[in-house]
Order: C-alpha cells, then structure tokens, then sequence
C-alpha cells in the first residue's frame, strides 16, 4: 500500500500548469484572464463540494462572493484594517451567516432548495444595491489595495502567484475533504439521504457544514478578487453571476474538483473570446447549461474520462493490489 | 435470554389506514427472528417505525432496554441499530468499499479540520477503514468486488453489499427487509448461509422475507401479520400448524413447506 | 391618509393579479410534470415584448396581441419538447432546474439580441383616462389586469375541472403510470401544460406591460414573484395562486410606500422564504394530495 493521495498525481500537474503559464502567456491581459480562472475556479471548487459531491443546488452563491468582496472593501476603506484580517474576519462573518441560513433554507429539496437559495442570493444583491452609504450603491466601490506589512500586493505579475497558490490549497482542501469521512458523508447524502441517516450521518449536520464550506470558499475568492481588482460592483453578486458559477459547475462535471477548475477555465475564457459580441453572452450562457444538461448531465472531465481512460478508480486497485503483493 | 427490542402496542395511521394495528413483541438477544405475512402487512411499515424513518402514532419502542421514541435514524445507529431496505438505497456515486466505509463511519475521524487538512492520522485511519472495510466485503463474499463502482455491479452483489454496510455500523440488532428478494435459488442460499453467519458472529437478526423456504429454515422466532395485526407468532413448527396462518396466509404454500 | 393607503392597495392588488397569473403558470407545469419551470416569467416577457415589437412593425394592437400570445405557446412547447421531454426520463431534480434555468437565460439572451435592451412602454387598451375612488387614482388598465385575471382563473377552473385534457393533465400529475394505463398520452399532456403555461404567462405579460414598462430582463423578478405567489397560495388549488399573488402583490406595495422602496424588491423573497421555512405547504391546504 502507498500512502501517495490518489488524485495528487493531478495536483501536480495542476501546479506545474500554473507554474509555465507566466511564460507562455504573451501580456498582462491574458495574466488577467488567467487570474479570474483561479478566482472563479476557487468559487466553483467550494460549490461542486455542495451541487456535486452533496446534492444540494444553490442558485444564490454570488451572493457570498459579494459579501466577501464587500466585507473586505468595508473594512479596509472605511475602518483601515489590513487586507488579510478583513478577508479572514469576513470569512468568519460569511460562515456564520451560511450557518444560520443553512438549517432552515436546507431543510427544503430540489425546487424549492433552489427558490430558497435564489432569493436569498437576490436579497443580498438587493442590499448591496441600496445601502449605498456603505457601498456605493449600484456604481461600486473602489477598494484599496492589498498591504502585505509595508508590501503593496499589485499588478497581475504578483496576484497570479497568489491566486495560483490560494486555487492550488482550494483543490488540495477538496480532495482531502471529499476523501474522508465527511466527504463519504457528503456524497452519501447525495446517493441515498435514508441510507446515510440509517448508517450513522447526521444529514442535516453535513448539509449545513458543507453549505459553510462552500460559503466561505466563495467569501475568501471575493475578497481577493476585490483588492485585485480594486473595486466592487453589485454586479459581482448578481443573480446571473450565480448562475455562471452553477454553469461552470455543470459544465466542468459535478462531483468532480478538477471539473470545477476545467468549467471555470472554459467559461471565464469564453466571455472574453466572445467580447466583440457581449450581447450573446447570455444566450450562450443559457445554452451551454441546457445542452450540457440534455445531453452529458455528468459534465465534461467525468464524461470525457470514464471515455477515454479505464474507471481511474480501477489503475488505482491495480497499484494498490500490487503494493499489497510485495508486502 | 435478554431482550434487545421490545414492542409495545405499536401503531401507524396513514390516512386514517391502520398499517400497523397495536402490535406487541419482544426480539430476544442473539435470535434470528421472522417477520412474515401477505404484501400490505406492515412489515415494512414497521421496520421504517423500528429505524425512526416514521414516526409512530402510537405505541411505544424499546432497544436495549432503552424507550427509543423520537430518537433520529442516525441517533439509534449509534446505539447499535441497523438496517437494509427492501428496495436497495445503495450510494451509486461511489465505490463498493466506499459505501461500506460510510457504515463505519460513526467509528471514524469525522473532524471537519482532520478532513480539510488530512492531519491527526488521517491518512492512516482512512488506510484502516478502508482494509476494515474490504474486510466486511470479504465476509459477506464480495471480497473481488472491492474497488468496483457500486453502479457497475449486479443485484445479487448489491444486496450483499447493502448487508456489508450495515454490518460496518456495528450492529447490536440488524433488520433485514427482504434479503432475498429477486435473487435466484443458488444466490438465496448464499444468502441463507450468510445470515447465519451473521448470527453466528452475535448480531441479532430481524428478517422480514417472502421465500418461505428461507424463514422456516433459518428462524428462531417467527412473527406473523396480517393487515398490521399479530396473527401468531412462534416456533417455525408453531406457525407452520397454526390452523388460523394456514388458513389465512400460508395455505398451499404452507403445505408445501410441510411436505 | 386613507386615500394613500387605498391607493397602495389597489397598485398592489393590480400587480398583484399579474404575479398570481405567473404563479397560476407555475402551479399548471408543476401539477403536470413536478418540475418547478424557472423559464416561467420569461414567457412573460416574451408576451409584453412580443407585443411591443409587432406593434412596432405595424400590426394593429390586438393582432399584435394574439400574435404574441401565440408565439409565447410555441415558446412554451418547444421547451417542453426539445430540452424538457429528452431528459425528463431519467434527470434528477437539480438537472431539471438546470435545464429550466438554462432556457430562462437563453430566452432572455435571445430577447436581447433579437429586440433590444431597453425599456420599453406599450399604450393602455383603453385610454390613460384616471378614474377616481375614494381619492385614490386608478387607469383603466389596472381594471383590464383584474377583469383579465379573473376571466383567466375561471376558465382555469373550467378546463381542470370539466375538460378532458384538463382532466387528463390533473391525473398525470397524481399518478403517470395510471394515467398511462387509462389510455392518457403523458407526452401530448406535458407538452399541452408547457403550452397553456405560455399562454398564461403572455397574457400576464401583456396586460401589465401598458402600467409598468417591459424590458428583456423584467422575466427573472415577475417569475419570481409568481413563484412566490403559488408558494404561498400552495400546490393544490389554481385559485390560490392567484389569492397568493395579490397578497405578495399588497405587500410589496405597502412595503414600498410606507417602508423602504428600495427594498420593495426583497419583499417578495423574504415571504419566499418565510413561507418555504415556516408554511412549506401555503396557506391553503396541502401539498402532494387533493390537487385542485
């Protein structure tokens, strides 16, 4: 037996991506496309934790990243504290308000699960909206810039590595999170509700962390997305956000963390690609997630490796099976 | 001999139809004990009371001595209650061993920062779990099946690894909802031996079946209901003479198993 | 002071009449199939702005309207029919919502880049003549919504309750395999639902339009707020929807006068999710059984 994590082999080769793209990449706009991937990818990877691996849909996850973005922006403009007690205090704010949504709105399923978590992303939206005393309004907020001591966090050279340092920790977190005890729980939530009450798990309970989790995850990428790009907009939080994000979702592959980072890839490049004509965007939007849907419900990586590869989880009995013959 | 689950005039209303009508009975510790009766009894019903997936609407349960009304699917697998489903709820997004690793899973590390971080041993214990549970999959004779998708696997299988799991939650008593159920002749004895295997290594078993060649076999006890009621309950060699079970369930089937 | 509050009354229970026709949309597909459309207020928004647009191109106002209010059902039964029916077999419920979602922002693209992305007003049916009442001011319009809502709900009634197809759509929903057995055509009744669901959404659409404006985007607040409405009327009467939607439609309206307009919006969601924490089964009676 091997003690090597069986997906690390895939954060190697994530980490290596990030570590040559600088050098491919021909100027600062493709390093900014580049880092609201890892951004966007550090927001899909938390809420595939809750629609893929848990089973519970949530129309409404803008909203947390516009919080965190808000948060930060707050409490670094108007009260001057440093950027990385604003982020981690928002955090703590954003995961105590997941919790106390989480038990009512997650008692609901399906449809309704949907509605609720929707409203609530609109209502937040709604808020940032108008109080406008604290947030500008609908025009945004300019943030400040991140200090690092007497560093001053700026410019795509420097906030690349940041951001690909934080993706690399948020796929690493879900690996290990979706291969233990709590992640079983997760998916067994998802697989058979009873069967998992019956075996022992608190379902509610798991619900509830997860929607935390997946929460702050969203939370910690709107706060560097706020000081990266030095201002927030009600846009950051708005309904279509959330949907984008559940597109890259489905699209990537639910129950799949590589597949979240794969759909944010894809869909934070196509907007750009498709700049001449932004008027599309919805209905490409709009269309990828119904095709996507119709017709490869489980999303591109599983899709495309149950195609072209044995199930991985069989090589891996294989080594496994192997290790144990030397022993 | 002690009694691990005692019944008192237990009864379910859906809609004003009584499906389980006052029952009363006793599992004594280390028996294997029949639940049979006609499609509609109730014996599923009270199973899904026994488990609290329902809540009764009247009636009183006790496990291990202890009145365990109110207390949540998940609160009485912690005190040693365990079940398979009459229709298999088996989590098909996941590996065989995998499902039976969320049996174990009120022994293992739940810690959310042990999980997200995989410290204090982690990687370790889920190297533990996982040959423990390969284990209970060799037990119940699935031991090539081990790293296979749940969803690749054949009914017979699933019905062993539904067994599988359960055992993992460490059962004092373990219900059974038709364990044999779809399966051929040679895969009901399998399940046959496997039962009293189980029962060997000293789980209680309670087994609600329809393959009258099984439960007299195999039973210790038999109860049997019909339309939520007691009918009798018994030896097999009781309920199996019982003019009233012969009368109004067994009949053909009764003499069959005579013969 | 009276006259104020009458006046916030009657705007509501007017914009309320529409949200209850969009929740009476919702409470038709769910009853026919279980799945929650979240494209719902976007046929809507198709009837306002398809009406719009052809009177634009010099259609007479009502052949404009008809011609809207058709194009919607086409709308509404290609849904059902191209991505709905495909996977409806085997599609867990958050595909479903998914899919539903998907089409919301797809028509909603289309609209944009088919018409435009402006505001857009459409003239009253019958004149902008203010009619008094107890010092508060109505437009003619507000009676065509409610004279409008109310024919709708009764012919509603009279399809579920003594037509053949409304009948048939009912038995679906309750059982899809007796339904099946008594010789009903599931298809032909789910894609009928999505169809009678367009209708009513376009309608909605086009009577409120003449009071409040349209746009390619108003689909996502009226869907849901219609939504709203029929979770708070509940799942087993179509009148209900309509009851729920003028009161969402009161309350948003009181709220907005004399709470915060800005937070008129919210409104809606928080009855949302006050209703789906602490009522899951509406005001009237309960989900899942005694259906109409």
């Amino acid at each position: 037996m091997t003690l090597k994590h069986p997906s690390t082999g895939g954060l190697l080769i994530l980490a290596v991506i990030i570590a040559i793209l600088p050098s491919i990449l021909p100027n600062n706009f493709y390093m900014d496309v580049a880092i609201r991937i890892g951004l966007n990818a550090i927001v899909c990877i938390g809420l595939n934790l809750l629609i893929g691996y848990a089973g519970q849909i949530s129309l409404g996850h803008a909203g947390f990243v516009g919080l965190g973005a808000y948060g930060s922006a707050i409490l670094t403009g108007e009260f001057g504290w440093p950027a990385i007690p604003a982020m981690l205090v928002t955090a703590l704010f954003v995961a105590l308000l997941a919790f106390v949504l989480a038990r009512p709105v997650l008692r609901l399923k399906g449809h309704f699960l949907a509605m609720a978590t929707l409203g609530m992303g609109i209502i937040i939206s709604i808020v940032l909206n108008t109080e406008a005393r604290w947030t500008g309004g609908p025009d945004g907020m300019a943030v400040q810039p991140m200090m690092f001591f007497e560093y001053m966090v700026f410019g795509e050279a420097v906030w690349y590595w940041i951001v690909g340092a934080a993706l690399l920790i948020a796929v690493w977190l879900s690996l290990n999170l979706i291969d233990s005890p709590v992640g079983r729980a997760l998916r067994a939530v998802h697989g058979s509700e009873v069967a998992a009450e019956v075996c022992g798990v608190n379902t509610t309970q798991y619900k509830v962390k997860v929607f935390v989790i997946s929460a702050v995850f969203a939370s910690v990428s709107g706060s560097m997305l706020a000081h990266y790009g030095a201002f927030v907009s009600p846009e950051d939080a708005s309904f279509f956000r959330s949907i984008e994000l559940v597109t890259m979702v489905v699209l990537g592959g639910m129950a799949s963390t590589y597949g979240a980072v794969v759909g944010a890839t894809i869909l934070t490049i196509l907007p750009q690609a498709l700049a001449r004509f932004e008027d599309l965007e919805h209905m490409v939007f709009g269309l990828i997630l119904m095709l996507t849907m119709i017709f490869m419900p489980k999303g591109l990586v599983p899709t495309l490796s149950a195609k072209f590869r044995r199930s991985p989880v069989k090589v891996e009995a294989e080594s496994e099976a192997q290790g144990g013959g030397a022993t | 001999m002690t009694a691990v689950l005692t019944v008192e005039g237990l009864t379910k209303e859906f809609g004003g139809v009584r499906a389980v009508d006052e029952l009363g009975f006793t599992i004594s510790e280390g028996a294997i004990f029949s639940i049979i009766g006609p499609n509609g009894a109730g014996k599923t019903t009270l199973f899904n009371l026994i488990t609290g997936v329902y809540t009764p609407t009247e009636g009183r349960v006790f496990f291990g001595g202890e009145f365990i009304g109110g207390k949540t699917p998940y609160n009485l697998a912690d005190m040693g209650l365990s079940r398979t489903f009459q229709n298999l709820q088996i989590f098909m997004n996941m590996t065989a061993v995998e499902n039976v690793m969320v049996g174990l899973h009120r022994h293992l590390d739940k810690r959310i920062d042990h999980a997200l971080f995989r410290i204090g041993g982690m990687a370790r214990k889920e190297r533990e779990a996982r040959e423990k549970a390969a284990e209970l999959m060799a037990f119940v004779g699935l031991g090539q099946y081990v790293n296979h998708d749940a969803a690749s696997m054949s009914y017979g299988a699933l019905k062993r690894l539904e067994i599988a799991r359960a055992l993992a939650t460490g059962p004092r008593l373990l219900l059974l909802d038709e364990p044999a159920a779809g399966l051929n002749p040679s895969e009901t004895g399998e399940i046959d031996e496997l039962i009293r295997k189980v029962s060997e290594s000293g789980v209680t078993v309670a087994l609600v079946e329809h393959d009258m060649h099984l439960v007299m076999g195999i039973s210790d006890h038999i109860l049997v209901l019909d339309y939520g009621r007691k009918l009798t309950e018994g030896t097999a060699e009781h309920v199996r003479h019982d003019p009233e079970v012969i009368a109004a369930y067994l009949g053909s089937e009764a003499a069959a198993v005579k013969g | 002071m009276f006259s104020e509050f009458l006046q916030y009354l009657l705007s509501g229970i007017t914009i309320g009449s529409t949200y209850g026709l969009v929740g009476l949309g919702f409470f038709i597909i769910y009853n026919a199939s279980h799945v929650i459309n979240f494209a719902q207020g976007e046929f809507v928004m198709i009837g306002g702005m398809g009406t719009v647009f052809m009177m634009q191109a010099g259609l007479p106002m009502p052949v404009a309207i008809i011609m809207a209010i058709l194009l919607t059902i086409v709308i509404g039964m290609l849904l059902e029919k191209l991505a709905i029916e495909p996977s409806r077999k085997n599609a867990s419920v958050v595909t479903l919502i998914i899919i539903t979602i998907g089409a919301s922002i797809f028509l909603r693209g289309l609209a944009q880049v088919v018409w435009d992305k402006d505001f857009h007003t459409m003239p009253a049916f019958s004149g902008e003549e203010t009619i008094h009442i107890l010092g508060a001011v109505i437009v003619p319009q507000n009676l065509w919504v409610l004279g409008g809502g109310g024919v709708i709900v009764l012919a509603i009634m009279y399809f579920f309750g003594r037509t053949a197809l409304g009948k048939a759509m009912l038995a679906t929903a309750y059982n899809p395999l007796a339904a099946q057995l008594v010789g009903i055509n599931i298809r032909t009744t789910l894609l009928w639902s999505f169809g009678l669901s367009g209708l009513l959404g376009a309608i909605a659409g086009i009577l409120v339009a003449p009071i409040t404006f349209t746009s390619y985007d108003i689909g996502i607040m009226l869907g849901l707020k219609g939504f709203c409405a029929v979770i708070l009327g509940g799942f087993s009467h179509g009148w209900a929807a309509i009851v729920g939607g003028i009161i969402v439609g009161v309350a948003e309206s009181l709220g907005a006068g004399y709470i915060s307009s800005e937070y008129k919006d919210a409104i809606a969601f928080i009855i949302i999710l006050l209703v789906l924490f602490f009522m899951p089964d509406g005001l009237f009676g309960r989900r899942g059984t005694d259906r109409v």
